[in-house]
Formats: structure tokens, C-alpha cells, sequence
């Protein structure tokens, strides 16, 4: 008879025994030993059916296909550009993958993005060495100019967007701020100096108290006695 | 005089006063402090990072460093040469040894993990109270690993065994000393770091070794809730 030791959520460390017994399943996070299922980074227990798996708590942001993330430039290469997106490794953007433009022969690539600029992206590819290619080839993906960064716990990302965007739209729609969340925990935000401060502020307190339930409304409350 | 009390009054399997916190160092991926009666670790992981120079690169999986370090305040104030020594080389190898079975860095190929354990102020058991710290800190940076690592040292002072040994027992003048340090896998029962150094008998190692399962369970305990403890804001 299998048994499930943890509640759905709760906060489990490395080598804490999930489960017993062989009628589980380990996902992420996990490992089996033996007939038990073992926690092999810190996070939330999470049960889908039979499967058992650990959603992290901390951790440096991993690259996966389709995330939209926020990087800076740190160097041009004769086929394209090196962006650091705030993870162990760096990413590429190919001349075909970076604008919508076309871009002669021999064009001087800084005119398109310079080191030191940051850009918004996706990522179209991770292989198993995490080579990682990203790509702009669409409207939405542009250079951020001015505004302000911050930098939160890429697990923390979910919680700043929140269920079917509804913090980040009431955020921006309080504040007057254009933001953008970068899966990688990067935070671009802009708009008038009072708004921007109370925005950012905000945001970092999403991140102190994720844990905590009913945040959105509370947020609200201090968004909007912030802003008077 | 045989030593059959110890000077501070506890117990011969009993531990000084405990203390463990997470996320002490904000700038690091992270961190934890562990406290073990007048020695003090910090240890601060950050990475997977990017390595460099690059040739020492593992393409198949990610390279462990661990540094330990002394700081030249600490102890009696006689290592006023800051920086590496013979000993803190040593100390830093059997701490990397200790954690390279457990870490799984599989999935972060070429990278490095760096492990800083700084010890503010120390009276002897520092290398455990660095292991016990490195492993929290390991765990709050979201690396992978198969289980926490708790360490205590135990030893003997004349006829009798004991754990976690202070300055003052290492430093015992009139009788037989040894001192062990041991770190241990608390799931699993396996040891990762076994030193000794003095003179002890087979029987007083297999004595020591019983007497510290207790006194570790207690560590491994409090490391546990101190991560927990980090994420809910829950007290210290």
C-alpha cells in the first residue's frame, strides 16, 4: 500500500521522503530510492494524479522554449548578439532572428542594438548543452528604451503576472506603467516618476510576501494608498 | 585529574547551543549561517555561473568549488595572515568531497557552483559548522542534491567520549585528546567526512560514532526548519 507523506503544498527540503511505496510517480524534483520518492530540491510538493513532483522555491532562472524573457546585450558577434538573460548561460540572436527589418550586408550591427542595451525576446531555442538561441522577429519584441529594471526571483515570476495576468494588469492599470515581466526575473517598468516608484515597490512587495494568500487585493490597497 | 565533567557543564552527548538561519546574504543565490556555540559560519553559494577560465569547463556536468576560510579576527586572533593557508586548503578539499556525491549538476553543463563558507568566529567544530551552513545555503539556492549534510564533531578527553568538542577540551593538557569530525547524511545514515586526529582506540570510535547520531538528528532538525522557516516567514 503506497502512502503520500507531505500535503499538496507544503514546503519540503532535499532528502525529505515524499512518498512510499511503488503506486507514485516521481516528476520534477524528485528521485526514486529504493520504493520511496525522494525530494532533491527545496520546494512545494505538488500531487497530480500519480505523480509527485516538487515545485522550486529558489533557484537561478532555467531556459525553456517560448519564454519570453528580458536581457542586455554584452557583446556583438560578426552573426549576431550575445545578451546575458540572468542565467548560467548566455544567449544568442541571430541577424535573421532580430528584427523584422531586413539587414544589409555588412551593416554596422550596433546601429540595431549596442552593448548595454536591453532588449524584450523569446526563446525559439535550448539545446542539451543550453545553447541558447533567442529571437525578436515580432512587434512586441523591441528595445526597451529608458524606464527602470528590477530584478526578482525568476520563481516569484508567476506570482507578479498572477492568475490570467490579473496582478501585472491591475498594477499597470493603477500606476499608469507600462511593464514588462521577463520569465527570467527581470522587470522592465515605465511611466510617471510617482507612479513608476509605487509600481516598483509593489513589485517587490509581491515578492517578499508570495506566500501569502489573497495578495492581489492587498496589493490594490497599497497601490492605491501609495498613490494619494 | 581525570575528565569525567566537562567544564562548561553539559553533558557528554550534548552539543552547545544551536542557532540556524537562511538568507542572510542577500546578493548571493544563496545563503545560510550556522551557530554552534562561539563558532560562527557564514556560507554563501552562488552559481550555476558561468565558469572561467574556460578549460576547466566539464561539458558533461557542472564543476563544485568550495572555498573555507578563516577569518583573521576569529579564533584567538593569531591568524593575522589573511587568505589561504595549508590548513584551510584541506578544509576546503574534504568540504568538496563531502558534497560532490550529493549535488547533482547534471543538468548545468559547464557551469560552476561556488560554495564561500567565511567563519566570523570560531572555537574549535568549524569544519562541521561549515558543512552544516555550505548544505543550507546549497539547498536555498535551488541546486540539486539528494539530502542535507549535518556535521558534529565527537571525540574523547581522557576515558571519556564525547561531542562537539570546544577549544578548551581540543586544547585538553592533562590527558589523552582526539577529535573526529563527522558529517553525515541524515536520510540515508551514510558519511561523507570522517578526520581524525590524536590517539583513539576502534572501541571509543564506534562509541563516539553511536554517541553522535542523537546530537546530529538534533542539527539535521534545525537546518530543516530554518529552510522552511526562510519561505513562510516563519520565526527563526
Amino acid at each position: 500500500m503506497s502512502k503520500v507523506l507531505f500535503e499538496p503544498k507544503q514546503i519540503v527540503v532535499p532528502g525529505e521522503t515524499l512518498a512510499e511505496g511503488m503506486d507514485n510517480l516521481p516528476g520534477e524534483g524528485t528521485f526514486r530510492d529504493g520504493d520511496k520518492i525522494v525530494a532533491n530540491v527545496l520546494g512545494l510538493m505538488n500531487v497530480k494524479g500519480r505523480l509527485i513532483s516538487l515545485i522550486p522555491l529558489s533557484g537561478k532562472y532555467k531556459p525553456k522554449r517560448d519564454d519570453v524573457i528580458i536581457g542586455r546585450v554584452t557583446d556583438i558577434a560578426s552573426k549576431g548578439w550575445i545578451v546575458n538573460i540572468n542565467c548560467a548561460y548566455h544567449a544568442m540572436i541571430t541577424l535573421k532572428d532580430a528584427t523584422s527589418d531586413f539587414i544589409p550586408k555588412d551593416a554596422n550591427l550596433s546601429k540595431y542594438y549596442d552593448v548595454g542595451d536591453y532588449v524584450l525576446a523569446k526563446i525559439v531555442k535550448v539545446t542539451s548543452q543550453n545553447l541558447i538561441d533567442l529571437s525578436m522577429r515580432d512587434p512586441r519584441f523591441k528595445k526597451l528604451d529608458g524606464g527602470r529594471l528590477i530584478e526578482i526571483n525568476t520563481t516569484k515570476v508567476p506570482r507578479v503576472i498572477g492568475k490570467a495576468a490579473s496582478m501585472i494588469s491591475m498594477i499597470k492599470e493603477k500606476t499608469g506603467c507600462r511593464i514588462f515581466v521577463g520569465q527570467n526575473g527581470l522587470v522592465w517598468l515605465k511611466g510617471e516618476p510617482k507612479g513608476e516608484n509605487v509600481a516598483a515597490e509593489a513589485i517587490l512587495k509581491i515578492e517578499r510576501e508570495s506566500h501569502l494568500s489573497g495578495l492581489t487585493d492587498q496589493i490594490e490597497k497599497f497601490i492605491v494608498k501609495s498613490l494619494k | 585529574m581525570a575528565y569525567t565533567k566537562r567544564h562548561d557543564g553539559r553533558k557528554m552527548d550534548e552539543t552547545r547551543p544551536v542557532e540556524a538561519e537562511v538568507g542572510v546574504i542577500k546578493n548571493a543565490d544563496g545563503s545560510a549561517r550556522f551557530k554552534i556555540g562561539d563558532t560562527e559560519a557564514y556560507a554563501a553559494v552562488y552559481g550555476p555561473r558561468e565558469l572561467y577560465p574556460s578549460f576547466l569547463k566539464n561539458p558533461s556536468q557542472g564543476t563544485l568549488r568550495c572555498y573555507y576560510n578563516m577569518l583573521p579576527f576569529s579564533g584567538m586572533g593569531n591568524r593575522v595572515r589573511p587568505g589561504p593557508s595549508r590548513r584551510s586548503k584541506e578544509i576546503s578539499l574534504v568540504t568538496h568531497n563531502c558534497f560532490q556525491p550529493i549535488v547533482d549538476l547534471r543538468a548545468f553543463p559547464n557551469t560552476v557552483v561556488d560554495v564561500y563558507i567565511e567563519l566570523t568566529d570560531t572555537d574549535a567544530g568549524s569544519r562541521c559548522a561549515g558543512i552544516c551552513a555550505a548544505s543550507m545555503a546549497l539547498a536555498h539556492a535551488g541546486v540539486p542534491m539528494k539530502d542535507l549534510v549535518s556535521a558534529v564533531s565527537g571525540g574523547k578527553v581522557g576515558k571519556s567520549v564525547l561531542v562537539d568538542l570546544d577549544y578548551k577540551e581540543e586544547a585538553y593538557e592533562n590527558e589523552e585528546v582526539s577529535d573526529m569530525p563527522v558529517a553525515v547524511l541524515p536520510r540515508t545514515g551514510e558519511i561523507v567526512l570522517l578526520q581524525m586526529d590524536g590517539k583513539i582506540s576502534v572501541d571509543e570510535i564506534k562509541k563516539a560514532l553511536k554517541i553522535l547520531k542523537k546530537p546530529i538528528e538534533k542539527i539535521y532538525e534545525l537546518q530543516k526548519t530554518a529552510l522552511k522557516n526562510s519561505f513562510t516567514g516563519g520565526e527563526k
